[in-house]
């Protein structure tokens, strides 16, 4: 079972925040603090995977982090998990972010937060792993897309205008988030 | 109209939306409190408006304000009304803000369930989609039992998109609650083998889940499991399956077996680094399992520890963490095999990554020996000064001592290289393991007696030295080793070299500020070194130094006296009360130094940890009657009868003053007194307690606690440098000369060890000192007598720790709604929904009628009572006789809805039954089902030992090759049926005695019984009947003997049920009993829903020594014209001390025709006109020599056996009526003439009537 994912950029602050057990917001926050001063201190090349912290989980929890750019993705997991399959759902899930949001960065996170966590509900479901072919992922994002504008319709046309206007202000969009390559797990294949 | 809507939409798009609050926050960094504040008060505004798009957006907002730590659940209301939003957007925003915030405490909850029962099944795919998704997170145990069914049906929903997501949330489901796993199982197995891999893999991902908790629930699944694995080809449902095979394998050492082949040959193919490290982990596990060295399994660790090696020297470091956390779990059964790569380790150790040193510390546990301990430990010593980060430095230490004093210090050869490592170890900056050194600093102390001189002498200087570990010292955790420092040198006295000076470092002003318990324990022990002290002064008749130490003291303990802790103010006053009272009299000349002495003579055992709990409850003490009745009503009736001291309420009177029931108590003083001087009589005699005696003696390892000195706690810290201790490092100088010289002359003994021959032999490696493994334990009891309070009862895994092959019983089913308004919406629905409406509504309908039936079961059940006995009504057999009926009802009640799957799904083969295809693995090859052949040939690249040629043919249609195997079962089959006829004829006589033994077992009702006493009401019995029982012998052998009866009722004229009674005739356990029989054209046993026709139905109780037990089975029937004969199997596991065996029996059923009729009641009226009618067109009649010439005898048996009714008897002529299930009656005429007795019988059916005639025959010249 997944406990919680988390992401979060390289200063802490929190991007998205899913808890697939109940905390009190309060206790979120701390959880969010803790794994960031966990994880933030790690070197790059040491292993990315953490014996939890006190707040979450316990013995049988592991943190499995990856960083990207200025991000980092955590998923707080117990011994169910396979510490490498979960590597590289995180790798499927930043690919299919990287592919809805066409070429992504951490304002299309900051800005499309709910966004996210539809992408997500498309691979994760309460905590267990939903799906994790990318091309299955996509076709069902894009008909709920195409779900959304058809009811949007003509109705939302002003409304999309106006957020079109203001979206002029945003300075270029910096978009830093590459996708290295993993050797390691290059050959796993959904 | 319209221009409102307009304005509306203008209004929204002037709104703020998320990216104007996101934008909004970052453009106020340093108000952003104020600025969020603001929002949430325009938030608060919109939320009251009536548009539901402007809600939408409020709730979007204050769901990322949610994810910044702001309370959003005073909106839970709004969030509903927006979920219930018909359009999809809104939807799923509401849902996802849903998700965010709901949980269990969330009131508002209970007024979704209707609103998301019409979300799931709404006509729109992604509709039902978001709502499983928000479900998934907010599902309360409410929900999950009103929405349970409504899931379960959505399982079988035509789009993969659902059913993935049904499953999947089908274990939250179970979790919240339990009951909906057995009613909804089936079909979760069932979608393991659905079409899509979606799916498929999330009904993998459940099981798995399920089955880590409770595993030995679906040790039945494993065919199917093993079948996936070889042929699935998605590395995320391998990589769960072969998880859980890891968890099942533990359980069932077969199953191992059967693995290790494909793990290994997948080892070898995968190029998946995820799907090899999990690979690796199952075989461990197997291998962990099946310990029993196999030769072949050494080749498979040696795979396993190549591999891994290749892991661990990888430059990924993730590889290389997982590799050391795999090669750890080796480490506990293979430690050889391990300690190959100590130098890998080693090197490990100096990595970088914390976790990955971590690990490798973990591994390093295991690898010590007699020769490279000190080598190791100090290794671990220079890590630890370099060290940074706490966390480490202590884990550090913790490891070395883990090592040291592992398996009773085995590794240990120098306790005073041990010592100086403890006190060396004391200088451990911030540790929070003081408690730990201490004790060990006990330990070591008090079991190594050789040791003691030394150990007092470190310990002297680390009290001289105390000022700097007690700086701080409530902060501290290190200051506790002063508990052991100043207790050491104060029993152990004798040792010290000046004892007086020790005195007076343990009285130090200092001292005040250490925690209150290690004050304590230098009181206790100021007075141990007095007495030695005064001791040496009366020996060497120095007065001097007797006064001195006594003004010493009357000086100093006053500060203890002022102490805020009552127990060292206590001690401390009792403590200079003496002093003064010595000096007085040593004043007076008298010798006081013996009696002082006596105060803390005699030896001291570290009490084991569990020795309170393991005094035995003396006869006659019951502890939890009550000492004095409590006060009746009283509202504090908790505390009355806890404890033997509270006051009686009442009288304020201690309750263990003589009165009323005092009498239990008065024994356990007794016995309890018995219990101590027993005790000490044992520790003074023990012949283990090792007083001081030689230092090299061979030494005794057991696993006894080493840690079990009851220690207090405390906490203090600081960096400090004890000048005079002795380092640790000169020992390691010491083994390897020593060595040398004992090498030569312990050479010849080396006892040769098997394996490696690079490792390094423990043997030659001479322990210098002795450990004593006394402990001080009630009589009696052993210390490694299991505990049985460790039990976790609040685990809520617990709940679904539920027996899955069991057949669903009658009360087992989802609940369903009762009044459901199906909603009538847009035109453009598509077929498939259209249908699955109509299966719903026909559901109901079914159920409807299902509970009128209840009902009026019930209402048969009182009316039976009082004595009515209604023909047409529906018998007591459906409304009462359990589970026969409910699967039966459960399977017409699903039957709608599963069609649709089922036309899906490629017809689950014939897994076999468990028990074979696991036995199938003894026999040398790897029987894998010649489907997985097939696939196993698509698959990657299998090795091609698997496809041998005695594989087991499981397809129907694959009638290329029929195994030898199969027809050599079969002709064992037909050897034992034979055989069972033979010994049917002996058992026979036996059985009928039976009867009477025969217990009722609860809650089955038989309805044999009653129609026993029917049967007999309208029988004559004038003569004495001989004992009848109408349980014949189904099979027996050495271990199980099974009987049994057949029994219909009216109200299924197309149902028998097989009563069986099982027999445990062995002294073990019989468990898993799984009964099967191969169902005939005409006959068929009815399985649980979705089992196929192979499958075995679990017995679902197990056996205890001797007892014997009943379950009936159900068998649905076509035509009742001719007699079945059906062969079957019965597979069970006698479990006996030494392990558990499988064993089968085979059997045969017979069900004559006579066994298909039903006492029925007639009036001879009723009966002429029948007779007269003409509609019994069949007659037949048959001449017989009876064995039993009795009239009355034949007319009872005909009765009670064929199951016929007196209508009327004229002296040696009767005539009998019986009914068949399907309405036929059977008419007979008994007459005898001369020891012959002829029978005429009529019917509707010519077959039927010869047949019973038959069974008539052969039951009255049935000579045994």
């Amino acid at each position: 079972m997944i406990k919680a994912i988390l992401v979060f950029n390289n200063h802490g602050k929190p991007r998205m925040s899913r808890f697939y057990q109940y905390y009190p917001e309060d206790i979120q926050q701390q959880i969010v603090r803790e794994t960031f001063h966990l994880v933030s201190k790690r070197d790059e090349n040491v292993c990315n995977f953490l014996e939890g912290g006190t707040l979450i989980g316990g013995a049988d929890y592991k943190l499995i982090y990856r960083h990207y750019a200025t991000l980092y993705f955590v998923f707080c997991v117990d011994s169910s998990e396979s510490e490498l399959g979960i590597l590289d759902l995180i790798q499927v899930f930043v690919e299919t972010l990287d592919k809805c949001f066409e070429n992504v960065c951490e304002l299309d996170l900051i800005f499309h937060v709910d966004k996210v966590h539809y992408i997500l509900a498309e691979l994760v479901m309460g905590g267990m792993v939903l799906e994790t072919n990318m091309t299955e992922i996509l076709t069902r994002i894009e008909e709920q897309n195409k779900l959304e504008k058809q009811e949007a319709g003509i109705a939302a046309a002003p409304a999309r205008a106006v957020s079109a206007m203001k979206e002029m202000n945003i300075p270029q969009k910096i978009k830093d988030i590459k996708l290295p390559d993993l050797p390691s797990i290059g050959n796993l294949k959904f | 109209m319209a221009l409102k809507k307009v304005k509306g939409t203008l209004e929204r798009a002037l709104d703020k939306n998320v990216q104007d609050l996101v934008r909004g926050i970052r453009n106020h960094k340093e108000t952003e409190s104020k600025y969020i504040a603001e929002c949430v008060d325009e938030i608060k505004q919109e939320l009251k408006q009536e548009n539901l798009a402007v809600k939408a957006n409020a709730v979007n907002k204050l769901t990322y304000l949610q994810m910044l730590g702001y309370d959003i659940s005073w909106a839970a209301f709004n969030i509903i009304e927006v979920m219930s939003s018909t359009k999809f957007t809104f939807k799923r925003v509401g849902y996802l803000a849903a998700s965010q915030c709901f949980h269990d405490g969330t009131d508002v909850l209970m007024l979704t369930t209707n609103m998301i029962r019409k979300d799931l099944s709404s006509q729109q795919m992604y509709d039902a989609g978001v709502a499983l998704n928000g479900l998934s997170c907010f599902i309360t145990s409410d929900l999950a039992r009103d929405l349970a069914n409504d899931i379960m049906t959505l399982m079988a929903s035509s789009r993969p998109h659902l059913r993935k997501k049904a499953v999947l949330i089908m274990y939250k489901v179970f979790l919240q609650f339990p009951e909906a796993l057995r009613p909804a199982f089936h079909r979760l197995k069932e979608k393991l083998e659905d079409p899509d891999p979606g799916v498929q893999s999330a009904a993998v991902n459940v099981i798995c889940e399920l089955a880590r908790k409770n595993p030995k629930n679906y040790l039945s699944l494993a065919p199917l499991f093993f079948k996936l694995m070889t042929s699935s080809t998605n590395n995320w449902v391998l990589i769960k399956i072969i998880k859980l095979f890891g968890a099942l394998t533990p359980l069932e050492p077969r199953l191992g077996k059967k693995l290790i082949e494909p793990l290994t040959n997948l080892i070898h193919s995968t190029s998946a680094m995820s799907l090899l490290y999990e690979c690796i982990n199952t075989v461990i596990a197997v291998l962990i399992s099946i310990s029993s060295g196999i030769p072949n399994h050494t080749a498979s660790i040696q795979l396993c520890v190549q591999k891994l090696r290749i892991l661990i020297e990888d430059s990924d470091q993730n590889l290389k963490y997982l590799g050391l956390l795999a090669m750890s779990k080796i480490l506990a059964t293979h430690p050889k095999s391990v300690q190959a790569h100590k130098d890998l380790v080693m090197q490990c150790l100096d990595d970088k990554d914390e976790s990955i040193r971590l690990r490798a510390l973990d591994l390093l546990y295991g690898m010590v020996s007699k020769k490279n301990l000190m080598e190791i430990v100090k290794k671990l010593m220079v890590h630890m000064d370099k060290a940074e980060g706490s966390h480490y430095r202590d884990e550090l230490l913790a490891k070395i001592v883990l090592i040291c004093s592992q398996s009773n210090y085995q590794y240990v050869t120098n306790f005073e290289w041990y010592v100086s490592i403890l006190v060396e170890l004391t200088r451990m900056e911030g540790t929070r393991h003081g408690k730990m050194i201490a004790s060990q600093m006990l330990d070591v102390a008090i079991r190594v007696q050789a040791i003691r001189h030394f150990a007092v002498s470190q310990m002297a200087i680390l009290l001289e030295n105390s000022h700097a570990l007690a700086n701080n010292s409530q902060r501290n955790g290190i200051c506790e080793v002063l508990y052991a420092a100043a207790w050491i040198c104060g029993e152990f006295s004798e040792h010290l070299q000046n004892p007086k000076a020790t005195l007076e470092y343990m009285l130090r002003p200092k001292i005040t500020t250490l925690p209150g318990h290690i004050q304590s324990v230098y009181v206790q022990n100021i007075i141990k070194l007095y007495s030695k002290v005064v001791m040496k002064g009366e020996v060497e008749e120095d007065a001097e130094l007797i006064k001195e130490v006594n003004q010493l003291l009357l000086d100093k303990l006053p500060i203890f006296v002022q102490s805020s802790d009552l127990e060292v103010q206590e001690r401390a006053c009792t403590m200079l009360q003496l002093v003064k009272y010595t000096s007085k009299l040593q004043d007076k000349g008298v010798k006081v130094a013996d009696e002082l002495e006596s105060l803390s003579a005699g030896d001291l055992n570290p009490v084991a940890l569990k020795a309170q709990r393991k005094v035995p409850v003396p006869e006659g003490l019951d502890l939890d009657a009550y000492i004095n009745r409590p006060p009746s009503d009283s509202s504090d009736d908790d505390i009355q009868g806890a404890s033997f001291f509270t006051m009686s309420t009442d009288e304020h009177r201690p309750t263990y003053q003589y009165e009323g029931d005092n009498k239990v108590y008065e024994p356990t003083e007794d016995e309890l007194e018995k219990l101590r001087e027993a005790r000490k009589f044992e520790v003074e005699h023990n012949p283990h307690y090792l007083k001081g005696e030689t230092k090299r003696k061979g030494k005794k390892y057991d696993a006894s606690n080493i840690d079990d000195i009851p220690v207090a706690r405390i906490d203090l810290s600081v960096p400090l440098h004890v000048p005079g201790v002795s380092p640790s490092d000169k020992y390691l100088m010491l083994p390897s000369s020593e060595r040398k010289g004992k090498k030569s002359k312990k050479g010849k003994k080396k006892r040769k060890k098997g394996g490696h021959g690079g490792t390094e032999s423990d043997e030659d490696v001479e322990a210098m000192h002795a450990v004593s493994t006394v402990v001080d334990m009630p009589e009696g009891v052993n210390l490694s007598d299991k505990d049985d309070n460790d039990d976790n009862l609040t685990d809520p895994f617990r709940k679904l720790d539920i027996n899955l092959d069991e057949p669903l019983r009658d009360d087992e089913k989802l609940p369903i709604r009762t009044h459901h308004i199906v909603p009538e919406s847009s035109q453009d629905r598509d077929l498939d929904a259209e249908e699955h409406k109509k299966k719903s509504k026909k559901k109901h309908k079914k159920d409807k009628e299902k509970t009128k039936k209840k009902d009026k079961g019930t209402k048969e059940r009182k009316r039976s009572k009082s004595g009515h006995k209604e023909k047409d009504q529906p018998s007591l057999l459906l409304a009462t006789s359990g589970m026969e009926n409910g699967v039966e009802t459960a399977v017409n009640e699903n039957a709608g809805d599963f069609k649709s799957v089922v036309d899906n799904i490629a017809p689950s083969d014939k897994i076999e039954d468990i028990e074979f295809w696991l036995s199938g693995s003894d026999a040398a090859a790897t029987p894998s089902p010649s489907k997985e052949e097939k696939t196993v040939e698509n698959h990657v690249s299998h090795s091609p030992e698997i496809t041998v040629n005695d594989v087991l043919s499981t397809e129907e249609d694959d009638n290329v090759k029929i195994s030898e195997e199969k027809s050599k079962k079969k002709k064992k089959e037909k050897r034992t049926s034979t055989k069972d006829k033979k010994l049917k004829k002996e058992k026979k006589k036996r059985e009928k005695e039976k009867r009477n033994e025969y217990e009722e077992p609860e809650g089955i009702t038989t309805p044999s019984k009653e129609n026993l006493s029917i049967s007999q009401l309208g029988t004559p019995m004038e003569t004495k009947l001989p004992p009848m029982s109408s349980y014949k012998l189904l099979g027996e052998n050495a271990s199980i003997k099974m009987t049994y009866e057949t029994r219909v009722t009216h109200q299924r004229s197309d149902q028998i049920i097989v009563s069986i009674i099982f027999n445990n005739l062995t002294s073990h356990h019989v468990k898993d009993m799984e009964f099967n029989v191969l169902d005939t054209l005409n006959t068929k046993l009815i399985r649980g829903m979705g089992q196929s026709h192979h499958d075995a139905v679990k017995v679902p109780f197990t056996l205890l020594p001797g007892s014997q037990n009943e379950g009936q089975f159900a068998f649905s029937i076509d035509s009742i014209t001719m007699p079945q004969r059906m062969r079957g199997t019965l597979t069970y596991i006698v479990k006996s001390d030494e392990g558990s065996t499988h064993d089968k029996l085979d059997f045969k059923i017979n069900l004559p025709c006579s066994s298909y009729l039903m006492t029925t009641p007639c009036k001879s009226a009723d009966f002429a006109t029948l007779l007269g009618s003409g509609d019994l067109s069949a007659k037949s009649s048959v001449n017989i020599t009876p064995v039993d010439t009795e009239f009355s005898h034949i007319i009872a048996k005909l009765c009670f056996f064929l199951h016929f009714r007196l209508v009327e008897q004229v002296e040696k002529s009767a005539s009998l009526y019986s009914k068949t299930i399907q309405d036929h009656p059977v008419c007979l005429l008994v007459k005898m003439n001369d020891g012959s007795v002829s029978l005429d019988g009529k019917s509707t059916d010519g077959t039927l009537l010869s047949n019973v005639l038959d069974d008539a025959k052969q039951l009255l010249t049935d000579t045994s």
